[in-house]
């Protein structure tokens, strides 16, 4: 029926081959066999999603203005700082991503008790240097400032009105920090933390303190003042020491804050999702059984009703399964509960594909053409049915997968993601291996009876 | 078979339908969730004990949260719905929860913020209109060596639109009946009803663009009646045999959170597979003939 059909099938094989080893298979893995090193290593256990194994989800967003720009840096600054925080937590196995401009979505499976993530992602650790003027603040009171207020650029300290608590004006924050250190300062007894700053701060620090000599800095930590030295020269040079009254231990832990939690902007949580761990294991066994229910109903009514096509179909369709999977595990898709739907939708489609071509079959063998003829109209009166349909879904994908990238909508764009590949594998499937498999089984079973053969 | 000749009992027996779930939306609203309202939704279980829902509304009124609506589950769970919490405000929630009622476990708990619902909702709304539009656009091109090939791409509208109508239909019925709700997964399933729309739409519509190039002397209808009948079996087979089979397995055993989504995405593609048939080629056909010249005219003397 068609040329070259040994090595279609050999092709068939080898894909279907290395699709089955990694799927059986948890970690991909090439060493040089000279010195044994490491070539290659990929881990492919499947991975769950939260809706399946339980766990805790949260969005959050930066607490600024709308009309403030965020650059796609701070974003990901922002994104590897929390992540740094909550691994520390010794939490496993936590994702945590940029979704659109101004939102970043964490995954923490198996988590049950939000609260320890939270606190530690919420403490933003916003490390401003504000202009006191002549005021001198206690260490430890709350300062207001007008950083993410507004862009103003009012002189210091701005009073509304008596009742109201004066804003002073912030003059950069811990974004254009560099490094930190803890060192003992001069005598020995107290601690103290020595700071340098980008090229950027350098600069702004240099002129301010060129400007104010004599006047007060205040460090404010959340808006909570660590410390208020006066400026005694101009710092030119970008690097400057924090002092107070700090022993070896707060001095690094304020350190350490400084420099995992010096996030470049604030950020607020405005979406938390927990998913207990039974409601997951439930939602995960169920579908299976569902999926298989379903798959062997399809499989059954294939082979009745479509004969020595369906047959060859459903085996196409199995190997659909197998290599649909060795590229999710690849790839490291994560399993969700729509992803399973979506899973579902392009074995429709695939099936579909199958269907339209075995109907246009079945109709040309009707009309009284050769097997030869019949095959081979089949495929190409099909296709562009087949072409315009998936295209029509590649789109919907698209659109989908957009839409869930920007919002963090996890289970949108698992959907989209599983359906989009899924569509294009199961092109694959229908139009290359049915097609070769079809063509083999009709060389070598060679019907005549169409009815048995063909259901006709 | 002659279906095209029955076209006007089709279209009603979609706008009774539809009809249907607007009167519903009309009367109690449309039943949309927190992921677009934003709000809490807080799913618990008490592990010996099965209280009054009035005890849980105590409870919520004791702490000031506002919007308190209580639900009990199939499982035997609680689900409570408020406006948006912070996490300080879901822990006094829990602890009071335990100490007035007893050992409590959280099943699920979803805390959308207002901010999010509203651009959820927009962009949602964004996301549906330009994946249709794109679709539609695409099928126009896609028939463009046929005579009026727009206007396979407004059917294909119109059938879509009479899909998302009869979805949003059955979501109403659905929110009556079982407490079904518009979230973020009804918005996956709509999407997918839309794109599995077109490609049944275009596979008939495919079979009528083969079959004008073959048959030119035939009328327009008996053309769009036979390709009808060409390709019935084919959208028989795939969506009721295939994709239902699926879709009813995972409705029927599948967990609850999916048992909705499941049955939306089961009337949706129903409905898709009907409305290529029963909608979509038909107004092909009432377009052709200009059919509504004649609606408002009395039927002539037989």
């Amino acid at each position: 029926m068609i040329r070259n059909i040994i090595h279609r099938i050999i092709l068939i094989l080898v894909i279907v081959g290395l699709a089955l080893w990694v799927d059986l298979s948890d970690e991909i893995k090439f060493t040089n066999p000279r010195d044994g090193s490491i070539l290659f290593q990929l881990n492919t256990t499947a991975r769950l999603g939260l809706d399946l194994q339980g766990g805790l989800q949260v969005l959050l967003e930066a607490d600024l203005p709308e009309t403030t720009r965020i650059t796609a840096d701070e974003m990901e600054t922002a994104r590897s700082i929390v992540e740094n925080r909550t691994n520390a937590l010794g939490v496993s196995d936590n994702k945590i991503q940029v979704a659109g401009d101004r939102r970043i979505v964490g995954e923490f499976p198996g988590v049950e008790d939000s609260d320890a993530i939270l606190d530690i992602i919420q403490q933003t650790g916003l490390l401003e240097f504000v202009d006191t003027g002549d005021f001198r603040p206690e260490e430890g009171s709350i300062l207001q400032t007008d950083y993410g207020v507004d862009s103003s650029t009012g002189a210091s300290p701005a009073t509304n009105g008596e009742s109201e608590q004066p804003v002073y004006h912030t003059i950069m924050t811990g974004k254009d920090l560099r490094s930190v250190a803890v060192s003992p300062d001069a005598l020995g007894t107290n601690y103290a933390i020595d700071f340098t700053l980008t090229a950027e701060g350098a600069k702004i620090f240099g002129d301010h303190t060129a400007a104010n000599i004599g006047k007060i800095l205040t460090i404010t930590l959340d808006k909570r003042v660590i410390s208020a030295p006066s400026i005694n020269s101009a710092i030119p040079d970008g690097a400057g020491q924090i002092t107070g009254s700090f022993t070896s231990e707060s001095a690094n832990a304020l350190a350490v804050q400084l420099k995992y939690g010096s996030l470049p902007i604030p950020l607020k949580v405005v979406e938390t999702r927990i998913i207990g761990p039974t409601l997951g294991a439930d939602s995960l066994q169920r579908s299976l059984v569902a999926g298989m229910i379903g798959f062997a109903i399809v499989l059954l009514f294939m082979g009745i009703y479509y004969r020595l096509p369906g047959i060859t179909a459903n085996i196409s369709i199995l190997m659909y399964a197998v290599i649909l999977f060795a590229v999710f595990k690849l790839i490291g898709v994560t399993m969700t509960l729509p992803g399973i739907a979506g899973i579902m939708l392009s074995t429709g489609s695939a099936l579909d594909a199958n269907i339209l071509v075995f109907e246009r079959f079945k109709e040309e063998l009707r009309a009284g053409r050769t097997m030869r003829q019949a095959f081979g109209q089949a495929w190409s009166r099909a296709w562009p049915s087949i072409r315009d349909s998936n295209i029509a879904a590649v789109i919907t994908a698209l659109i989908l997968l957009w839409f869930g990238s920007a919002f963090g909508a996890t289970i949108v764009k698992g959907f989209s993601i599983t359906l989009l590949i899924g569509v294009g594998i199961s092109l694959f499937s229908s139009l290359f291996i049915t097609h070769s498999l079809l063509a083999l089984a009709l060389d070598v079973f060679k019907p005549k009876n169409l009815e048995r053969w063909f259901g006709i | 078979m002659n279906i095209l000749g029955k076209r006007y009992y089709f279209f009603g027996l979609s706008l009774l339908f539809i009809l249907i779930g607007l009167a519903i939306i009309l009367f109690r609203g449309i039943p949309l969730s927190i992921d677009f309202t934003g709000g809490s939704l807080l799913e618990v279980r008490f592990a010996d004990q099965s209280p009054e829902t009035g005890q849980i509304y105590e409870v919520y009124d004791g702490l000031g949260v506002e919007d308190v609506q209580v639900q009990t589950s199939e499982t035997g769970s609680y689900i409570i719905r408020s406006r948006f919490l912070e996490n300080a405000d879901r822990d006094a929630v829990l602890a009071a929860l335990g100490e007035t009622i007893g050992a409590v476990d959280v099943v699920r708990f979803d805390s959308v913020g207002p901010s999010i619902g509203e651009q959820v909702t927009s962009r949602g709304t964004l996301a549906v209109v330009v994946s249709s539009l794109l679709v539609v656009l695409f099928i126009a091109w896609s028939f463009r060596g046929v005579t009026h090939a727009f206007r396979y791409g407004i059917c294909a509208i119109l059938a879509m639109v009479h899909d998302v109508a009869i979805i949003f239909s059955a979501t109403a019925i659905g929110s009556m009946l079982w407490g079904w709700e518009i979230d973020s997964l009804f918005l996956t399933a709509l999407l997918t009803v839309i794109g599995f729309s077109m490609q049944d739409t275009i596979v008939v519509f495919d079979r009528i663009r083969e079959n004008s190039s073959i048959h030119r002397r035939l009328d327009f209808e008996t053309l769009v009646n036979h390709s009808i009948v060409q390709t019935l079996q084919r959208s028989i087979n795939t969506q009721l045999m295939t994709v239902e089979f699926l879709l009813l397995a995972l409705a029927m055993f599948g967990g609850v959170t999916l048992r909705e989504f499941a049955g939306i995405l089961l009337i949706g593609l129903l409905s898709g597979t009907y409305s290529s048939i029963f909608i979509a080629a038909p107004i092909l056909v009432l377009w052709e003939n200009r059919e509504w010249r004649t609606w408002f005219r009395k039927p002539a003397a037989a």
